[in-house]
């Protein structure tokens, strides 16, 4: 029997097993909201295209699958755009949808018609404009492996609207067969050799993890492997869920905004193995001066990540999991040379903790006025371990990664690349659908909540119970810290002069706002809210200048850090 | 230093601007790009002239193979190929000049393609240093128009 072009998408995402997807109807999808009435697919209609998006990502993050979002041509398609980049730049697995104008008016300028293809070009791992019916079985089967395989990443499908009308046979192809794309999971077993040897020599290793660990599911992994070399663990933004922060071997953050011991370690470690991780700029500050005396061994499933931004002396392409494997039952079949590797760095690990005690992660306690560091630890005081973390972009983000001890793969959303404000709290829709019995708590500031505050809405509509979290000090904060520190106080644009009142917002959308204007109500507050059914906001009036330390200062090097203001 | 790849790409819609947009955005330098599909029509092969050192030139590589689209890149610096490029000159030829015109054509295997009373249009084949060569002879004479395609390369047989 025949089907039309929007039923044969819907057939492909039930092949697919999607269950849920984010989106927003419009005038060349409006087939495909027709017919999907029919089909047990959840949808969550968002408030804003750009939110869709974001929340399919925040689903992709949480469950590993791919997320799905659906947007209307034109300017439906272009508000997608800046979460598609988003997705890109941390490769979550999502396919995109787009409805585009019928296919003998592209080209003409026709109504709400944008070349969307050719925008999202740099921005998708890779993109398809359906032309023929025949082919959309095919492509959308296409879409999802390559969304889901190699180095994760955003895949958009344009769907011209006469094709979703056209009808066809629905056959879902059984294989995928592209011939240029193939990626490679095994590492190359002499090269792990080659890492084993180098392993068992170091001294000083430090491990470097990324996202990459996440996207490969692959924390136990790295866990057995960090505990059997006793190799002290730095983690990115990215990477910070990977492994447990409260672990003995656990040093926080790298980088601009990472700990004293982090970046001393990198700095004077002899091997650095990079796993998963991409030397962005934030990480290594000076490129020059990056752990100067080490030799960088990097694992990474995408060949393009490695000698991008640094020399590399020992590279492995693959699957993370499949290579920690591998190079653990390496090392464990050298039993005394590992020993000797780990009885040799006693002294490392001696230095490190002493780093530890001189620059532990801390702030100045206060009595009077809420801190907002001590808000993050509260957070995580009264919070499952199985807590479900997303932020925004800025200083509540960072505070977030310094001070909330994540333990469990896949709790922590954050636009970590792209750093996009307005991403937690479509994320956090996208986290609490996936996750319906699971605390999902959006971190935020006053500044990037305001980017896409419409989401009460959905949140409301869809009885989401996120818990949001705004750390209120009136400031684009991060924006004025460096104005502060660099640009001689001249706080250009950055005081958010009209004071929100983010209770009655909550209300307004029917939902619940509590507010703490002191520190001893932060507790009472968080606790309040979590035990308050359905989405609450929380708002914490903290200390309006208070800095996020220690800071690397842009193009210094990483052990050339301000550590107070 | 130039390198002269060959890239073999699915010949699908847009493929074109995927490979020129991956130069352009990240800012890698295209000196010449020639593209045509081979005997399979399934495939289209582009030969690229680019610039770089080891560290771009890796990239460039690793790219370029990151595109779906991709099926095999080559870099042929430093191997065994042949590599032919044609110009189109149409260059100023009145009375003792023709002449001239005509002993650089025969000195260099070109082809004489349109013919007025003022003027030759050469066609010239080669690798791409010859036809510098030509240019630079027939530049004095008045060099009206002139087209290159950039180079097509072919690794020798084994």
């Amino acid at each position: 029997m025949k089907k039309t072009g929007s039923q044969i998408l819907l057939e492909c995402l039930q092949q697919e097993g999607v269950d849920t997807v984010f989106g927003y109807p419009g005038g060349t999808v409006i087939n495909i909201y027709h017919d999907m009435v029919d089909y047990p697919i959840h949808h969550i209609l968002t408030r804003h295209e750009q939110a869709a998006v974001h929340a399919a990502d925040g689903y992709a993050r949480t469950t590993g699958k791919v997320g799905v979002a659906i947007a209307t041509s034109g300017p439906g398609a272009t508000n997608t755009v800046t979460g598609i980049a988003t997705a890109y730049m941390d490769s979550v697995p999502m396919v995109i949808i787009t409805g585009q104008v019928p296919t003998p008016l592209i080209g003409n300028d026709a109504f709400q018609e944008v070349d969307i293809i050719g925008i999202t070009r740099s921005i998708t791992k890779h993109n398809y404009l359906v032309q023929d019916i025949k082919d959309l079985a095919r492509i959308v089967k296409q879409a999802f492996y390559i969304a889901r395989t190699g180095r994760p990443g955003p895949v958009l499908i344009d769907l011209p609207k006469d094709i979703q009308v056209a009808s066809a046979k629905f056959v879902y192809p059984e294989k995928v067969e592209l011939r240029g794309y193939k990626p490679t999971y095994s590492g190359n077993v002499r090269q792990m050799e080659k890492a084993a040897r180098m392993i068992l020599a170091a001294r000083k290793p430090v491990l470097y993890v990324g996202g990459g660990a996440t996207g490969a599911d692959a924390s136990a992994d790295l866990l057995a492997f960090a505990e059997m070399t006793q190799a002290p663990v730095t983690t990115t933004l990215m990477g910070m869920a990977a492994f447990p922060q409260r672990h003995p071997q656990a040093l926080g953050m790298l980088g601009m905004h990472g700990t004293y011991y982090a970046n001393m370690a990198v700095t004077n470690a002899d091997l650095l193995i990079a796993v998963g991780a991409r030397f962005d700029d934030r990480v290594t500050g000076k490129i020059a001066s990056f752990a100067p005396h080490a030799k960088i061994i990097h694992i990474d499933i995408d060949p393009t990540s490695i000698k991008k931004n640094v020399r590399v002396d020992l590279p492995i392409v693959g699957d993370l999991k499949d290579v920690l494997n591998k190079l653990s039952a390496a090392l464990s079949e050298e039993r005394e040379e590992l020993a000797t590797m780990v009885d040799g760095s006693a002294g490392w690990r001696a230095e490190i903790a002493a780093w530890k005690s001189s620059h532990p992660m801390a702030y100045q306690a206060s009595d009077s006025v809420i801190k907002p560091q001590y808000v993050i630890e509260q957070l995580r005081e009264l919070t499952a371990d199985d807590a479900i973390i997303t932020t925004e972009v800025g200083q509540h983000q960072m505070w977030t990664a310094q001070f909330f001890a994540f333990s469990q793969p896949r709790t922590f959303c954050s636009s970590g690349g792209l750093g996009t404000m307005g991403y937690g709290l479509p994320a956090a829709v996208g986290a609490q659908a996936a996750f319906p019995e699971r605390q999902v708590i959006d971190i935020s500031g006053d500044g990037s909540f305001q980017m896409n505050s419409q989401e009460l809405a959905t949140l409301v509509q869809y009885k989401l119970p996120v818990k949001i979290a705004i750390l209120n000090n009136n400031y684009l904060g991060m924006v004025r810290q460096w104005q502060e520190m660099f640009f001689d106080r001249r706080y250009s644009q950055t005081p958010m002069e009209l004071p929100i009142d983010f209770v009655k917002l909550a209300e307004a959308y029917g939902a619940t706002g509590f507010c703490a204007t002191r520190p001893e109500e932060v507790s009472e507050v968080i606790r309040k809210a979590l035990a308050t059914p359905g989405p609450v906001l929380m708002e914490f009036k903290v200390d309006r200048e208070e800095n996020v330390m220690p800071m690397v200062p842009a193009g210094a090097a990483i052990n050339e850090m301000v550590l107070a203001s | 230093m130039k390198h002269t790849i060959s890239v073999l790409v699915e010949n699908e819609f847009g493929v074109l601007t995927r490979v020129a947009g991956l130069f352009s955005g990240r800012g890698f330098n295209i000196e010449s790009l020639s593209v045509a599909p081979p005997l399979d029509p399934s495939v289209s092969r582009m030969t690229i002239v680019t610039r770089g050192d080891d560290r771009i030139l890796e990239q460039i590589n690793k790219q370029l193979n990151k595109l779906i689209d991709t099926i095999k890149v080559t870099d042929f610096t430093g191997q065994d190929y042949v590599e032919r490029e044609m110009a189109l000159v149409k260059v100023t030829a009145e009375e003792e000049a023709r002449a001239e015109v005509l002993r650089i054509v025969d000195i260099f295997r070109a082809k004489v393609v349109d013919v007025t009373p003022r003027s030759y249009t050469l066609e010239v084949t080669g690798a791409p240093t010859k036809l510098d060569a030509v240019i630079d002879l027939l530049r004095p004479m008045g060099i009206k128009e002139l087209v290159r395609s950039g180079p097509v390369v072919m690794g020798r047989g084994q």
